[in-house]
């Protein structure tokens, strides 16, 4: 899992303005449904991957937050009526205060119990959702407004709607990049080297997780938020394990512990799904199950894991 | 006659399904306990594994006439093979690596089979029909007893016994136990410890058809029937603890029982009372019930 970054910093500043580029003109070529769609999804791997990239912290949960979020965000802007700004808002604290719940917990075991752990919290969070009356159970939560952001920008129209996700996605991206780069950030990645080095060094080393935690699950809850916007409608799916185990394929697929593989595990993930639902139907689980034993197998650096050791490669040479 | 307010037949019923579900999760769980003690991954596919072990009796009922006593006995041995198959081919190249890819490999693999399964079947279970030997009930005067419905207890107890005798007592325990503590001394000592770890992840995976077997008359046979299971027992093994067999078989027996009481009592919390179980267990006790730290 060990990134060697030296080598790209100085690329990466040009690297980031090309993409970001791009995505101010991509909606002119691209269905902006699709690239949002693709946005919130890479800022939910993103931020499950600060947590396993550069914390080691597998959590198996991470859908608890996406889709809790999703709900409180549908329920403020449908049912209580604010503007979408503080749905996005409304839902990254909810799944904050979530995090921080799981990470209490969590935290007490590491490795495969953590993992174990994270997805049986978030299954309660599923059974809850189900059962519960106001997020609509089966038929999920549906109808909610884009509305005006600030009260001022229509939103039902796909370009405006689409630079606020792209907006929000620079903004969580911007947030995880500072994190990873911060002493906080070499703190987490001193943890996943070896914890008990962490321990001696005099390091709060719970302290760290927990915080990495909350991090982590409010992006994933932004995230969340986001796509309901977007899609006007949250349901199971999000909250489902299945979902919890796509971002991890996401992450892995695009390279565990670099910057920008989450992204393009997403974008990977999410146009295979696009493509492959209407050809192949019900194969496309088969076909991810199948990605995910080829990353492990043969694969584990990923898509941007492997380009960097190939760059490098040719760089010493 | 009530107890507690509550009808004896239905307390008792409730407590028999609970002590089935107990069944399973002790099945499930000893199977994931064994695996994790000697491959330190945790069997994500252990679902999966159970739910095809159901589709092979079925299978093998309605495409071969083949009965369920059969079934009971050549089911493991299919899915274990087959398990044997996956250790020798993928999970042993993974052991020197970060544990946490044993279990995203065996996650991918569960994505594999439960997509296959639901493209030849669909999501509506399948029936499969309770063995003559095994129909009809005895009326104990305060509940109905379903034979069958014994009949799972009993068996599961059976088999979950039968595998503590031969892990704390026979000499194939033993190496098994001294695999767990230190494999590289046992492999010194001149004990195969490959062969050792491909046998006992088998030998896991053949639990878990088993208790599918055990299942498929009960519960329709159904291609998700492992995945919601399975995250269940993921928290049973937190609250026990992996560290010991016999801990493994009374915590999922006992998180059954609490289960069947919930429905009685709150039948809404039934579906989380274990996972909150979880949560007092954490925080009281973190290394679970049964567990060293």
């Amino acid at each position: 899992m060990k990134t060697n970054d030296s080598m790209f910093d100085r690329a990466t500043p040009y690297l980031f303005a090309l993409l970001f580029l791009i995505g101010l003109v991509a909606p002119f070529a691209v269905y902006p449904t699709f690239l949002m769609k693709i946005l919130c999804f890479g800022l939910f791997a993103c931020a499950f991957n600060l947590l396993l990239g550069f914390a080691g912290l597998l959590s198996f949960g991470h859908a608890a937050f996406l889709g809790t979020a999703g709900y409180v965000c549908g329920m403020l802007v449908r049912d209580v009526g604010l503007t979408p700004e503080f749905g996005l808002i409304g839902g990254t604290v909810a799944a904050g205060v979530l995090g921080w719940v799981f990470g209490v917990v969590a935290i007490r075991r590491t490795g495969i119990y953590f993992a174990m752990i994270t997805l049986a919290l978030a299954q309660m969070v599923y059974f809850v959702v189900l059962q519960v009356r106001a997020t609509g159970g089966e038929d999920g939560f549906q109808g909610v407004p884009r509305g005006n952001l600030f009260g001022v920008i229509d939103l039902s129209d796909n370009i405006a709607m689409y630079y606020l996700v792209l907006f929000v996605f620079c903004l969580g991206f911007f947030v995880i990049y500072r994190t990873v780069h911060s002493p906080f950030g070499q703190i987490l990645k001193a943890i996943r080297e070896n914890e008990p080095r962490a321990i001696s060094l005099g390091y709060d080393v719970d302290r760290f997780k927990l915080m990495a935690f909350v991090i982590s699950a409010s992006l994933a809850g932004l995230a969340g938020a986001t796509k309901t916007l977007v899609f006007q409608l949250a349901s199971l799916t999000d909250v489902h394990w299945h979902t919890s185990g796509e971002v991890v394929l996401m992450t892995l697929l695009g390279g565990l512990g670099t910057i920008l593989g989450p992204l393009v595990g997403a974008a990977t993930v999410v146009s295979l799904q696009s493509e492959l639902a209407d050809s192949v139907g019900s194969w496309v689980t088969v076909i991810m199950g199948g990605i995910f034993v080829v990353c492990v197998m043969l694969f584990r650096r990923g898509i941007v894991g492997e380009l960097q050791a190939l760059i490098q490669r040719a760089g010493i040479r | 006659m009530e107890i507690f307010g509550v009808p004896s037949a239905l307390l008792g019923s409730q407590l028999l399904v609970g002590l089935i579900n107990g069944s399973f999760y002790a099945i499930l769980s000893l199977g994931l306990a064994i695996i994790f003690g000697l491959l330190n991954i945790i069997n994500f596919a252990h679902g999966a594994q159970y739910m095809m072990g159901a589709f092979v009796a079925w299978i093998a009922l309605t495409k071969f006439g083949v009965n369920y006593w059969v079934a009971l006995l050549l089911a493991p041995i299919v899915i274990g093979a087959l398990g044997v198959l996956l250790e020798r081919t993928m999970l042993c190249k993974l052991y020197k690596l970060d544990h946490l890819y044993g279990l995203l490999l065996t996650f991918g693999l569960a994505l594999i089979f439960e997509g296959v399964f639901r493209d030849q079947y669909g999501i509506s279970g399948q029936s499969y029909p309770v063995p003559a030997l095994l129909e009809g009930g005895v009326n104990l005067g305060f509940m109905y007893l379903p034979i069958y419905r014994g009949w799972i207890v009993v068996a599961a107890l059976t088999v979950c016994f039968g595998t503590w005798f031969m892990i704390e007592k026979t000499k194939l325990g033993a190496y098994l136990r001294a695999g767990t503590e230190n494999p590289q001394m046992v492999q010194a000592l001149g004990i195969n410890v490959p062969l050792l770890i491909t046998f006992t992840y088998g030998y896991g995976v053949a639990l878990a058809a088993f208790a599918g077997v055990l299942a498929a008359p009960v519960y329709q046979v159904n291609p998700l029937m492992g995945s919601n299971l399975i995250i269940v027992v993921f928290a049973v093994v937190v609250i026990g603890g992996m560290g010991s067999i016999m801990g493994a078989i009374v915590t999922g027996l006992g998180l059954g029982l609490i289960e069947g009481l919930t429905r009685v009592f709150y039948p809404e919390g039934s579906a989380v009372v274990v996972f909150i179980i979880m949560v007092i267990v954490l925080l009281v006790r973190p290394a679970g019930l049964f567990g060293k730290s």
